[in-house]
């Protein structure tokens, strides 16, 4: 019972967390590596702070992005 | 059983619903409890959601959930990602919500709560909800491609230019109106500014935190942010009643201009990670954690609304903004009942996030719900003020005077008893020196929503802390979008004028970049800068030309929605983007042709301007201009906004003309015709 409430309590701490850095245009850095080991095993895996400097520059390169 | 169950639930809600919409149309007289609004607001987006956007989904849409979405086909763990659809929904509504459905019900309460509220029910359903779906799930269908790609592939490449365009002189309107909100609200505030002037220091530090100290911490930064913007708040109540310090941070309303359009040049220049992100971060967090506090403030407080229903205003005549409840209710709340703006959005980042084409139906349509709340809480805001105390606040300063006793007089005139006494107490309450003429909506929201929230949280000084709170999170997210929409505007110039010179172009280059910045800048400042002298106040001016303009961008969306409607031979469901396209193109055309052409000098700006050059031809001043150069100047900026209203309505025309002409040529053809990608089957895609 109680493992199951902390597993329920972790599970939403880590989906508020994905939406926070979804929201502000951060995208789950886990599922980036995951998607270069299985599919470009030949790159190098970039560091969290390298891929999230790259976010950063990447969002604001244009294209809308917020409304009024 | 459980669908019996399920069926009644439903015919529930629809009578609780209806019961609550008839308590806010019929009790007259007696204040009603915005609970009610509430209530009914809930009750009619659960059955429309259930309903409508069932019915949108399966039937005139068909979603197809085994066929594979971009995020699925073209996964490239960054831009391309198939996403939990609640983290999509919370992306997606992050970037609709913006300060346009907070301003636009404020301004449209001179009419009294009930046309604003039917609008916005009936239009988000109906309008709103149904272009961000439709445009989504049309993007999702074409590998998440902008509208300004959709237009050019499906109604042709002069259409895509034209929208372009379109676009482009949208979103300077958009920077300038609401700038012009942010300095209305800072005006000889040294409270407000010093808060608002805060948050660069802050952001720099935040910029510098994020880059060197704790790399990509996001999470933990904005929590550090948001305390000490809380402190900053604080501070500023010292710094207010400072009378040294206070002077440093008193501006009047052409000095905050300047200052906004330095301030927007520096910070569309400086790399991202410094200062744009870090307060994009903040004030992102801020706009949501706002938006949860006010509504539990309203269901926790349970205001009344002071504001009739309707008020004598609906004829046109009113000091907010001129013009009539037909058109122009319907181009005051543009954000809230329906946004062309995102269309872009819904065929931006979004689409290119959706797991599967279902989901569509909640983001697209469940999101727009949940800004259309946000303007009804907006609206609430706005009402539960005495209408005096609203009517003072709103109306400019050539209308109502600039002291206690003049506005009262005036506004007493006008059927809303106030003594001077309650307005000058409402200024202290708040920390201001006064109340009097703070158009463009965020005063008073901050008023109201501080009024609320005072009424949970109470305390010596607290309505002075919530009303300078309110002002700082409007002020924040208007001032990130000031910064990031310039530095879209400057990458859209550079694409165009890169046609003509190529150097242009470069986005790596210092030069091309300043160039273009400084066009940016020059061209939103220009209005913004007019709006800020305008005797008028601005807003008056201004509002009702970004509402048309973002109208008119919904009508060119959903014209693109009717199209690809007909190519997908679906013809049978047309009406459901053709009747709100039909009803906003005969808004904005109408609002378009009495701004332009009408005789009424309040709405018109061409017989505005013909009357002060008739006068200024006979050297006479008419008031409010007081020198002959002012007068010039009206008439001037008359002329262009009038050319500008025109632009407008010869793009929806010119769309309208594209349209049907895809229309026709897709009626010809037996086969469907629509561009999309072709079916992948989700089931064969290796994850």
């Amino acid at each position: 019972m109680m493992t199951r409430l902390r597993d329920l309590v972790s599970k939403l701490w880590r989906r508020s967390v994905r939406i926070a850095r979804q929201i502000i245009g951060v995208p789950d850095y886990d599922t980036y590596i995951a998607h270069l080991r299985a599919h470009h095993p030949e790159r190098a895996l970039p560091t969290y702070r390298e891929f999230f400097d790259a976010r950063q520059e990447a969002r604001y390169k244009g294209g809308g992005g917020r409304c009024c | 059983m459980n669908s019996v169950a399920a069926k009644f639930g439903w015919l529930v809600l629809a009578v609780f619903g209806a019961f609550c919409l008839g308590i806010i149309a019929l009790d007259r007289g007696e204040p009603i409890n915005a609970i009610w609004l509430v209530a009914a607001t809930v009750s009619v987006f659960f059955i429309g959601y259930r309903f409508y956007a069932r019915f949108i989904a399966e039937k005139a849409l068909a979603l197809d959930a085994s066929r594979a979405t971009p995020a699925v086909l073209r996964n490239d763990g960054l831009d391309y990602v198939p996403t939990d659809r609640w983290v999509v929904f919370g992306h997606h509504f992050a970037a609709i919500a913006g300060a346009g459905p907070l301003v636009g019900p404020v301004l449209a309460a001179q009419m009294g709560y009930l046309p604003g509220t039917l609008w916005i029910l009936v239009g988000v359903i109906l309008a709103g909800a149904v272009q961000d779906f439709m445009i989504l799930f049309l993007s999702v269908r074409r590998d998440g491609r902008s509208l300004g790609e959709m237009v050019r592939s499906e109604l042709g490449a002069t259409a895509g230019v034209i929208a372009m365009i379109g676009v482009l002189m949208i979103m300077f309107i958009i920077l300038a109106v609401l700038a012009l909100v942010v300095v209305k609200a800072l005006a000889i505030s040294p409270w407000g500014t010093f808060t608002v002037a805060m948050t660069i220091p802050i952001a720099l530090f935040m910029g510098l935190y994020l880059r060197f100290l704790r790399p990509g911490k996001v999470l933990e930064v904005s929590l550090i942010g948001l305390v000490l913007l809380l402190l900053a708040i604080w501070l500023g109540g010292k710094v207010a009643g400072d009378p040294a310090w206070a002077p440093l941070f008193t501006y009047d309303g052409k000095a905050l201009a300047w200052m906004l359009i330095a301030y927007g040049f520096c910070a569309s220049v400086l790399p991202v990670w410094l200062l744009l992100a870090p307060r994009d971060y903040l004030s992102t967090f801020l706009k949501i954690g706002t938006v949860v506090l006010l509504a539990i403030g309203i269901l926790l407080a349970m205001p009344d609304l002071q504001m009739p229903a309707l008020t004598k205003f609906i004829d046109g005549s009113g000091p907010v903004f001129s013009g009539s409840l037909f058109p122009f209710l319907f181009i005051t709340i543009a954000c809230g009942a329906v946004s062309g703006w995102h269309s872009l959005i819904a065929s931006g980042t979004t689409p290119k996030l959706l797991a599967n084409e279902k989901d569509a139906r909640l983001i697209g349509y469940g999101a727009m719900l949940v800004e259309a709340f946000v303007a009804i809480m907006a609206l609430i805001a706005a009402c539960v003020l005495q209408p005096g105390v609203y009517f003072a606040m709103n109306a400019p300063a050539a209308l109502i005077g600039t002291t206690v006793d003049s506005a009262a007089l005036a506004i007493g005139q006008w059927g809303f008893a106030i003594t001077p006494d309650v307005l000058a107490q409402t200024a202290k309450d708040i920390g201001e020196t006064t109340i009097l003429s703070r158009t463009g909506g965020a005063p008073t929201l901050a008023v109201g929503m501080a009024q609320i929230l005072h009424g949970i949280f109470t305390g010596d000084g607290m309505m002075a802390f919530w009303y300078h709170y309110a002002i700082l999170f409007e002020a924040l997210f208007i001032l990130t979008t000031v910064d990031a929409g310039t530095r879209v505007g400057r990458f859209m110039i550079q694409e165009l004028a890169g046609l003509a010179v190529p150097a242009l172009k470069r986005t790596e280059s210092w030069a091309a970049n300043l160039i273009a910045t400084a066009l940016c800048v020059g061209c939103w400042g220009w209005f913004l800068y007019q709006g800020v002298v305008d005797p008028l106040g601005g807003i008056n001016t201004l509002w009702p030309l970004f509402g048309i303009a973002n109208q008119m961008l919904a009508a060119i969306a959903l014209t693109l929605a009717c199209v690809c409607l007909i190519k997908m031979k679906r013809d049978r469901y047309l009406w459901i983007p053709l009747l709100p396209a039909t009803w906003l193109i005969v808004c904005t055309l109408t609002a378009g042709w009495q701004k332009v052409f009408g005789g009424d000098i309040k709405v018109s700006f061409v017989a505005h301007a013909q009357k002060f050059s008739a006068a200024l031809d006979a050297e006479q001043i008419l008031a409010p201009a007081k020198t002959l150069d002012e007068m010039r100047r009206i008439v001037r900026n008359d002329y262009v906004d009038a050319a500008l209203a025109l632009v407008f309505m010869l793009l929806v025309v010119a769309m309208i003309g594209f349209g049907l002409r895809a229309a026709f040529a897709a009626r010809r053809n037996a086969k469907p015709t629509a561009r999309e990608t072709p079916h992948v089957a989700l089931a064969g895609v290796q994850p």
